[in-house]
């Protein structure tokens, strides 16, 4: 939380994209959350993956719930659409508003208060149907709203900050996603925005339901010894499996790595996912093998991070449903009305 | 960074070193006196003039002649001038102070009571004479101050035109020094022998004589038209003296710098209409500040540039007129310039009168040349290094009879030097130690996100300094045809000072790599990084560091990741949101406020 708006000066050699903006014209209002919140951290890393693949502001519709994590569309994309929902609902909202205008991009911000509880089946829902989105949650295993009590993604063991033990089993969200056909899921850490970013412009080129588990500590209610959501916790148990750099269509592709070392995956728009393989025998386009991989490290407490699933030629909610390919509101009443023959026509039909 | 080699890692940045934040506040570092600007700005903005007032006076002695005159190397050096286009109008805020400040003779110092037995002569009563005078008269010294001309302040008085400096301020500030007490002025006395001074029981000697003979221009003509052709700094002084009231209507000014600069503004209230400079370099190349130039614009003054002197052309023993060779600068592969003659036609100029401002020189008549005072080959004196001792271990120099023709702010630097010198020598000291500044950090957190210093970072462009109506200003030689800032324009001018003395500190230990310093940051001046060598730590910054005139400040390695913090000072706005947003403390805003030592600082 800052008293003081952000100087609007900025640096002066920083360059603007090709559409003209500089990274801080992606901002949003000066953040009200604690200092040293994860989730600012995600918000700066949206902030440079939207700059950085030249979107302009008014194609992208930001959603969220209620939360911490569900404030921060305020903090970035100051220029785009933004709808605060009701608690847990972002999904349906979102859902909505993709099937009514399916030309803008939709980032779907929430936390594992948000996702993981009163949103559960919500989040199930948006991702079976393979909405195209990217649907981002920033989880730091803890209540912070409402001072610290365990989260349904706290892990089984780990300690609140007055030393209480959660007995609960958690929620994987990512091993979830994968099983109810996410197309894109990966799982990455607030604290480490060189992973972060190209994850999140990954998410956004990807056509279908792109789901990131992002870990965020909370500082107020979820630093501390015990904790497995605080930022030495997870940099001491971080398995990456692979680093992602994002090649957009007109960019050409540099291969510096030895071969098997390097992965690339065409996705839907012609952008290119070169992954640089750490763990060698780690393959995202395998889900099943995903998944087993997945509970295995994480039954040895690692936490997995990466791109963890992608399908390239994955199809979304418009593709299934055969809907017509403009938004509902650029369609003329001609369009919408076509009058009483074709009515004739479609009710001969069902006869 | 001291220490960098390539290929190496960097250190971690010494911030205990009084040189490193010291370096970050850009102004008081180009500040010849170093005189503490962000504090006495502060103090500005909150109305508290009399004790900015009385910080510039500690440091730099004549804060209302500075105020008004000075060729100030901080503005280039404000960081205000990186991050949007224009510095914080320093020199005029400075004005504001001298100008709002009220009664302050209560505040200035006495001399003690109690003499040490020390005496001092001052040859030239200019401004850095009177700087070691202060000094030293404050810590028991007896200081006897001689000079040629009837009134005291040297070239402050006989060179720069009360237009621009009233005499008033002149008087004003000459008396807080002598106010002190145990200094003795001894006016319309010239030192004409240095053998003679060394024979009186002076304890040691200063010279602060200036560089008092302007250079001539010996071309054909010169003799001829002699009685209407003038040199700049001595016409100047003989107007200042009341000497001279008129000259013709038609003035050719020749040379570049601030003296040609006041003489042809000082000739455009004598009487002189058409008057121009004349210049041989470039329009930029001159050394005139860019102030001065536009000053003598605006008063309808043309600058005629890449003109070299000729002739003066004259008829019967009266000058009439000036011919010049048209030139064009010419830079060989060394970037070095040489001003070569185009082959255009020679240019004239009629004129009634020239005068001739083409560089002041050093001379030292008085000082015989077996008085023990080694001169080197340009004249000058010879000096040990930063004490201005000269080979006669008790004569001292400083001003511009040190190094040649600089400016006030130089000599007043010189003169507190020069002082700390002369009561290490007479307290028998090693005059080569030198007393270190004084150093002050103190956090300024009074909140979760209270500071005590004003943090929100204005957004408004220079402001301008008023100015008379020119048909009332080029009326008269006597009255100052600059307004300066009034009350309320100085607190937004000050208000545009980003606080740079107020240092982003930073504690290894207490980070915990969160990022939110980084993600606030306005300026991408902090990364979180691997540990390389300078070059390369520059160029992986959030923003490469191309400025290497300005510092990075780097970390011990950090306990979670082992990376280094780097922070770039060139562009930080000093708005603390790193320090806000930090949730362990591992930044803190703390002024830094460094004094430079004075005399006295060690001797005892």
């Amino acid at each position: 939380m800052t008293y003081i708006a952000k100087p609007k000066f900025r640096h002066p050699d920083l360059e603007p994209n090709t559409r003209g903006f500089t990274r801080r014209d992606y901002e949003g209002k000066v953040s009200t959350l604690c200092a040293g919140c994860g989730h600012d951290s995600i918000s700066a890393a949206i902030i440079q993956a939207v700059y950085e693949l030249d979107l302009e502001p008014h194609r992208i519709a930001k959603l969220s719930g209620i939360g911490c994590s569900s404030k921060t569309p305020d903090y970035f994309l100051g220029l785009s659409h933004g709808f605060n929902s009701v608690h847990g609902r972002m999904p349906s909202v979102l859902t909505g508003a993709n099937l009514a205008n399916r030309d803008l991009i939709y980032l779907g911000v929430s936390g594992d208060g948000d996702s993981a509880s009163i949103g559960f089946g919500q989040f199930a829902h948006s991702i079976r149907r393979a909405v195209n989105m990217v649907y981002i949650v920033e989880n730091n295993g803890v209540y912070g709203l409402t001072k610290g009590q365990f989260s349904a993604t706290s892990d089984k063991g780990s300690k609140s900050k007055r030393g209480v033990v959660n007995h609960d089993a958690p929620i994987d969200l990512v091993t979830l996603a994968l099983d109810l056909g996410a197309t894109y899921v990966a799982r990455s850490f607030s604290g480490d925005k060189h992973q972060l970013v190209p994850l999140i412009k990954g998410a956004i080129l990807h056509h279908g339901a792109a789901f990131i588990d992002c870990l965020s500590p909370c500082v107020a209610f979820n630093n501390h010894e015990g904790s497995t959501k605080a930022y030495d916790y997870i940099r001491n148990h971080n398995e990456a499996v692979n680093r992602l750099d994002v090649i957009e269509p007109r960019e050409t592709i540099e291969i510096d790595h030895a071969p098997g070392t390097l992965e690339i995956v065409t996705q839907h728009d012609g952008s290119k996912l070169r992954l640089r393989k750490i763990h060698p025998e780690y393959d995202p386009s395998d889900r099943l093998d995903a998944l087993a991989y997945l509970a295995e490290r994480q039954s040895k407490g690692e936490i997995v991070t990466g791109l963890l699933y992608v399908d390239p030629g994955a199809q979304d909610l418009h593709d299934y449903q055969n809907t017509v390919a403009a938004p509902l509101n650029t369609l003329s009443d001609s369009q919408l009305v076509p009058g009483s023959s074709a009515l004739e026509k479609i009710n001969a039909s069902l006869r | 960074m001291a220490g960098a080699g390539r290929s190496v890692a960097l250190q971690p940045t010494d911030t205990k070193s009084p040189d490193y934040f010291h370096k970050v506040v850009d102004c008081q570092w180009a500040c010849p006196a170093h005189t503490p600007v962000p504090e006495y700005i502060r103090l500005i903005a909150a109305g508290r003039y009399a004790d900015a007032y009385m910080i510039n006076w500690r440091s730099n002695v004549f804060p209302g002649i500075l105020g008004r005159t000075c060729d100030r190397p901080c503005e280039p050096a404000c960081r205000r001038g990186r991050v949007e286009e224009e510095p914080v109008a320093i020199c005029r805020l400075k004005r504001v102070a001298a100008d709002n400040k009220g009664e302050v003779s209560a505040r200035m110092p006495h001399a003690p009571p109690q003499k040490n037995g020390k005496r001092i002569a001052c040859v030239g009563a200019g401004p850095a004479s009177l700087t070691v005078a202060r000094d030293l008269a404050e810590i028991g010294y007896e200081v006897i101050v001689f000079d040629g001309e009837k009134k005291s302040g040297g070239m402050i008085r006989s060179q720069i035109p009360r237009f621009r400096l009233p005499e008033n301020v002149i008087d004003e500030e000459v008396d807080y020094i002598t106010g002190i007490g145990n200094i003795e002025l001894r006016l319309d006395q010239p030192i004409v022998s240095m053998k003679a001074l060394l024979v009186e029981q002076y304890d040691a000697i200063f010279v602060g004589c200036g560089a008092p003979r302007g250079r001539d221009l010996d071309i054909p003509g010169r003799v001829e038209a002699a009685a209407n052709i003038h040199v700049g700094i001595d016409w100047l002084s003989n107007v200042s003296f009341g000497h001279i009231d008129k000259i013709g209507k038609r003035v050719i000014v020749l040379g570049g710098g601030n003296t040609a600069m006041d003489c042809c503004r000082t000739s455009r209230r004598l009487g002189g209409e058409d008057v121009k400079v004349v210049v041989r370099s470039g329009f930029d190349e001159m050394k005139a500040s860019p102030w001065e130039k536009e000053d003598a614009m605006h008063e309808g003054i043309p600058i005629l540039n890449f003109l070299t002197p000729k002739a003066f052309i004259h008829q019967n023993g009266k000058l009439t007129g000036m011919t010049f060779e048209v030139v064009a600068a010419k830079y060989d592969e060394k970037g070095r310039r040489s001003l070569v003659p185009t082959g255009e036609p020679d240019q004239h100029f009629e004129c009634d009168d020239v005068l001739i401002a083409v560089g002041q020189e050093n001379a030292f008549p008085w000082i015989e040349r077996d008085a023990g005072i080694a001169f080197d080959k340009w004249g000058l004196p010879e000096l040990n290094g930063g004490t201005f001792q000269s080979t006669q271990a008790k004569v001292f120099f400083g001003g511009d009879s040190a190094y040649g023709p600089k400016n006030i702010i130089w000599a007043v630097a010189h003169g507190h030097d020069a002082a700390i010198s002369i009561d290490l020598f007479c307290q028998g000291k090693d005059v080569s130690v030198r007393p270190p500044p004084v150093v002050q950090m103190s956090s300024q957190k009074m909140g979760i996100h209270e500071w005590s210093y004003d943090n929100d970072i204005s957004a408004d462009i220079r402001f301008k300094s008023a100015h008379r109506p020119l048909a009332e200003s080029l009326g008269n030689l006597h009255i100052e045809s600059e307004l300066g800032f009034d009350q309320k324009v100085g607190f937004l001018e000050a208000q545009r000072c980003l606080n740079c003395d107020v240092q982003t500190v930073f504690n290894a230990p207490l980070c915990i790599e969160c990022d939110a310093c980084v993600d606030i940051c306005p300026m991408d001046c902090i990364t979180f990084t691997e540990n390389a060598d300078e070059d390369t730590l520059r160029s992986n910054l959030t923003a490469p560091a191309l400025n290497k005139s300005q510092d990075i400040m780097v970390s011990a390695p950090l306990k979670q990741t082992g990376r280094v913090m780097a922070k770039d000072e060139d562009v930080c706005l000093h708005c603390g949101l790193c320090a806000e947003r930090c949730p362990t403390g591992a930044w803190d805003m703390q002024r830094f406020l460094l004094d430079t030592a004075k005399a006295g600082a060690c001797a005892r």
